[in-house]
């Protein structure tokens, strides 16, 4: 059988590594449409535009939830009791420090807006339960105040604020 | 997966030295302490050099040897692309449709991998025939390739159910119809045939059950194929490839390891492979489709002419030529079933039709017969082409039952060669590869020639912006056509499949984000239901579709005489007319694909006073020039000046035909921008690899050469 002679050796190898190179360019551009198609598509992004939700029919006390980009949304429109509770809390108590001021909007001490995706590992956190008067993940026991800041249990964050804002002084728009 | 004794007599073909003594293929040495590990626990690397690196290749193998390289980087290419389909597919009749225009709309390239496997299948079929033919021009089926052969056949059966059942799944009207008429083959069994057909379709008719389980076949058979391609590989290491000469390779001089030969040179033809293929699926992706198919599944409505995909053309032309339906099922079977048994009808010992002067004038005949047939299949099943069909699905059984087996007594073969090295090669093989791709090409067409049946002149070629390697829309008259859409065609037609969104979206009429949202603010959808249940309208969205103009087919044809104003989101897809020979090879070159949009404007032109002897068939029907069957239940929808333009475009209806058309090809295809920019890189990628790899081919086999 014939074997590769050793002539002419580095315009050969030239001509290898280029052929090799861009071969290698061209298999690596088709793993771009193969990654991509798996992202949110066109529609899904576009269901994912901003919410808006009225807020005159929840009354004091009570939480709703509304979904958003498919997420669970907590709306709960606080008592003086919980917010107070939720302001007089020291920060050195908080495992991820954080005022209640600077999780609600000025103005709004009210309203609290939650994503109500538990921190530790997803599941939804139960309003108004456990020892913190806020929420109780019935999952693996995670208790969050009525800030909705991780107070005890393995959720190393506080719930997540989602970005929203008041568009008047009943109607908020999420996302 | 060699067997390991026989490696001793120079497996595969019991090769010599020069010095006469057992030639000893080089064995896989493993070059570290951790493969020397593996090697000793599982063999793998061996078999893969066995397999990829040290096999012998002839060394005088000519192009034709590259297709079967080309098929496993085509399966590979289905198998992918489909899985990532599957990703966002839904096999459900209610759903099917609109999830592939999904596809092909949101996902994120998924307008490219629905093209790619689309045409992929095709591509993969071009291949498969020329392996075919290769292997019958060159005797490649016979001793001691048999069941390499008979494995071969088997895949392309594999291939042919595969092929089906996925153009099913668009559930479009060819899908629908193809499925109805290809299950009902089985009827054709006695007693049991209406059985067996419930069976496979789970129901009274094609349905829900049916689609889900083609789709779960679909799925399935590919894998099969593969676990047959790897048995077909495996024989093929045993006998070894054939050869131009077929005579058997004899001593080392006669072969080369397969790396770096023939893998170079596989490469480099795959490549050049590729740019056909992009070239199809980047320009001219739906030349091989029906515009049918763009039309959504309907049980109650069979289109005028179904045709199968092209592949299957010839077996269609041979089912149709004969007047019995179990007869002609069986002869359909029958003609790919012989093809197993071409090992036995070919009785002459010489291999290559290169020293067989009759049997190569009879392949040639036999190849034209194929082409002619596929041909035939495409064409109405009436007067001349039933007769021409009959005649050469005749020859077809003739040429393998009859010409084969007598051939072997009576030709008298051309001296063969003593051995590989010493034999030369005419290179006839340009010429035929050129015959064959023209003949393919001509095949291919046909699909589009299909419907004969009315007597419409061809529409006029308009000049389309978005036409050609580098068109794109005219933003004006997108804009001007969404205009002449939503004053005039949206009262009857809905555009189901289009969101606000896509107003703003690049490539497309591209209105400002706050225009669409101020169109979209216009329209009326559904709301959820508030908290007494109640559903209430509410102002449109980016994220909404434009809502139909009727709540349901029904009403839409109360308001309309009893027609149903189709919905108009792929209509300009939908819709095409016959080329005819020979514009429609020619369109493979120019990539003419506006056959649908020249036809809508066709038909908003064509509205005329019926010529003096023609009757329309009711009061609610309209004289068109280019309708098929020239009533049209559309009144003329546009006069001059209806629509008014601000940008000094000539409000006639002339233009407003253009306009609104170009805006409806936009609608059926909005990523057609992204698609012909794409494609123009991809293939100035393919051709600079084709051209780096064909050095590198020349490179290397320097030395075989000289
Ligand atoms: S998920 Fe909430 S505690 Fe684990």
């Amino acid at each position: 059988m014939t074997t590769m002679s050793s002539d002419g050796h580095s315009r050969r190898d030239f001509l290898f590594i280029a052929t090799g190179t861009v071969a290698a360019v061209g298999g690596a551009a088709t793993l771009v449409p193969l990654v991509a198609q798996m992202n949110p598509d066109a529609s899904t992004i576009a269901a994912g535009a901003p919410i808006e939700v009225d807020l005159t029919p929840i009354t004091e006390g009570q939480a709703i939830k509304v979904f958003w980009r498919g997420k669970p949304i907590y709306i709960s429109h606080r008592t003086k009791k919980e917010i107070e509770e939720a302001q007089k809390v020291s920060l050195a108590d908080l495992p991820d420090p954080q005022t209640d001021a600077q999780r609600v909007k000025k103005g709004h001490d009210q309203w609290l807006v939650l994503v109500g995706i538990c921190t530790h590992l997803g599941c939804i956190p139960i309003a108004h339960q456990g020892d913190y008067d806020g929420f109780f993940c019935p999952c693996h026991g995670s208790q969050y105040d009525t800030s909705g800041r991780i107070r005890r249990g393995p959720a190393p964050l506080n719930l997540a604020v989602p970005p929203y804002e008041f568009v008047s002084d009943s109607k908020i728009k999420i996302g | 997966m060699s067997g390991n004794t026989s490696n001793h007599q120079g497996w595969p073909y019991n090769l010599k030295t020069e010095a006469g003594e057992p030639y000893v293929i080089p064995q896989y040495e493993p070059q570290n302490g951790v493969l020397r590990w593996i090697e000793s626990r599982l063999p793998i690397g061996g078999l893969l050099f066995g397999t990829a690196v040290s096999f012998p290749t002839p060394r005088n193998l000519n192009y034709w040897w590259t297709f079967g390289g080309i098929l496993s980087f085509m399966l590979v290419v289905q198998i992918i692309t489909g899985i990532v389909l599957v990703m966002h597919f839904t096999p459900h009749v209610d759903m099917a449709f609109n999830s592939v225009e999904a596809i092909m709309r949101d996902v994120n390239y998924g307008w490219l991998l629905r093209y790619l496997h689309a045409n992929g299948a095709s591509m993969f079929f071009v291949a498969v025939y020329i392996h075919m033919f290769r292997g019958m021009y060159y005797g490649s089926y016979k001793a001691p390739r048999e069941i390499l052969w008979i494995l071969g056949v088997i895949i392309y059966l594999l291939m042919m159910a595969t092929g089906f059942l996925g153009y099913t799944l668009p559930w479009g009207q060819m899908s629908f119809w193809g499925a109805t008429v290809i299950t009902n083959f089985f009827s054709a069994i006695p007693i049991v045939g209406e059985s067996v057909v419930t069976w496979l379709w789970g129901g009274y008719g094609i349905g829900n059950p049916t689609l889900q389980r083609f789709f779960s076949l679909h799925y399935l058979l590919p894998f099969v194929i593969a676990g047959v391609v790897i048995l077909h590989i495996w024989a093929l290491h045993v006998v070894g490839q054939n050869n131009p000469t077929g005579v058997e390779p004899r001593t080392v001089k006669d072969v080369v390891p397969f790396t770096p030969y023939a893998t170079v040179k596989d490469m480099f033809f795959m490549c050049v492979f590729c740019v056909v293929f992009a070239w199809f699926a980047f320009y001219i992706p739906n030349y091989l489709g029906h515009p049918d198919n763009y039309i959504p599944a309907n049980p109650g409505v069979t289109p005028t002419h179904i045709v199968p995909e092209w592949y299957y053309l010839p077996f269609y032309a041979i089912l149709r030529s004969i007047p019995d339906k179990l007869a002609g099922v069986c002869a359909l079977f029958g003609s790919i079933l012989l093809l197993a048994f071409l090992p036995w009808l070919d009785t002459s010992k010489v291999k290559s039709a290169t020293y067989r002067p009759l049997y190569r004038q009879f392949f040639w005949i036999f190849v034209a017969t194929c082409f002619v047939l596929g041909w035939l299949g495409s064409k109405p099943a009436e007067g001349g082409y039933v007769l021409a069909s009959r005649v050469l699905t005749a020859w077809y059984f003739i040429h393998l039952l009859v010409v084969l087996p007598i051939l072997g007594f009576v030709e008298t073969p051309k001296a063969l060669p003593n051995s590989i090295s010493e034999s030369v090669l005419k290179k006839g093989s340009v010429a035929a590869l050129v015959a064959l791709v023209i003949g393919l090409a001509a095949t291919f067409g046909m699909t589009n020639s299909a419907s004969a049946q009315d007597h419409a002149p061809n529409p006029p070629a308009v000049k389309w912006s978005f036409s050609g390697p580098f068109g794109k829309y005219d933003r004006g008259q997108l804009q001007r056509g969404f205009k002449v859409y939503r004053e005039v065609c949206q009262a009857c037609h809905s555009l189901s499949l289009v969101s606000f969104r896509n107003l703003a979206e690049k490539g497309g009429p591209e209105f400002s984000i706050a225009q669409a949202e101020a169109v979209a603010a216009e329209y009326k959808v559904k709301a959820e239901p508030d908290d007494n249940g109640d559903v209430n309208d509410r102002p449109a969205r980016l994220a909404d579709r434009f809502p139909a103009p009727f709540a349901n087919e029904q009403a839409a044809r109360a308001s309309n005489g009893g027609a149903y104003p189709p919905d108009m989101s792929v209509l300009a897809k939908a819709r095409g007319y016959e080329r005819g020979f020979p514009l429609f090879i020619a369109d493979i070159f120019t990539q003419y694909q506006e056959g649908g949009p020249d036809y809508l404007v066709a038909v908003l032109t064509g509205y005329e006073n019926p010529p003096a002897g023609f009757k329309l068939p009711s009061a609610s029907s309209f004289y068109n020039k280019y309708f098929p069957g020239h009533a049209i239940g559309m009144p003329k929808p546009l006069s001059d000046g209806q629509v008014e333009y601000g940008d000094g475009a000539p409000a006639t209806v002339d233009q407003y035909s253009k306009d609104v058309t170009a805006f409806l090809m936009w609608a059926a295809e909005p990523h057609l921008e992204a698609r012909k920019r794409l494609g123009l890189q991809v293939l100035a990628f393919l051709i600079i690899l084709s051209g780096l790899l064909y050095f590198t081919k020349k490179k290397v086999w320097n030395d075989v050469h000289a």
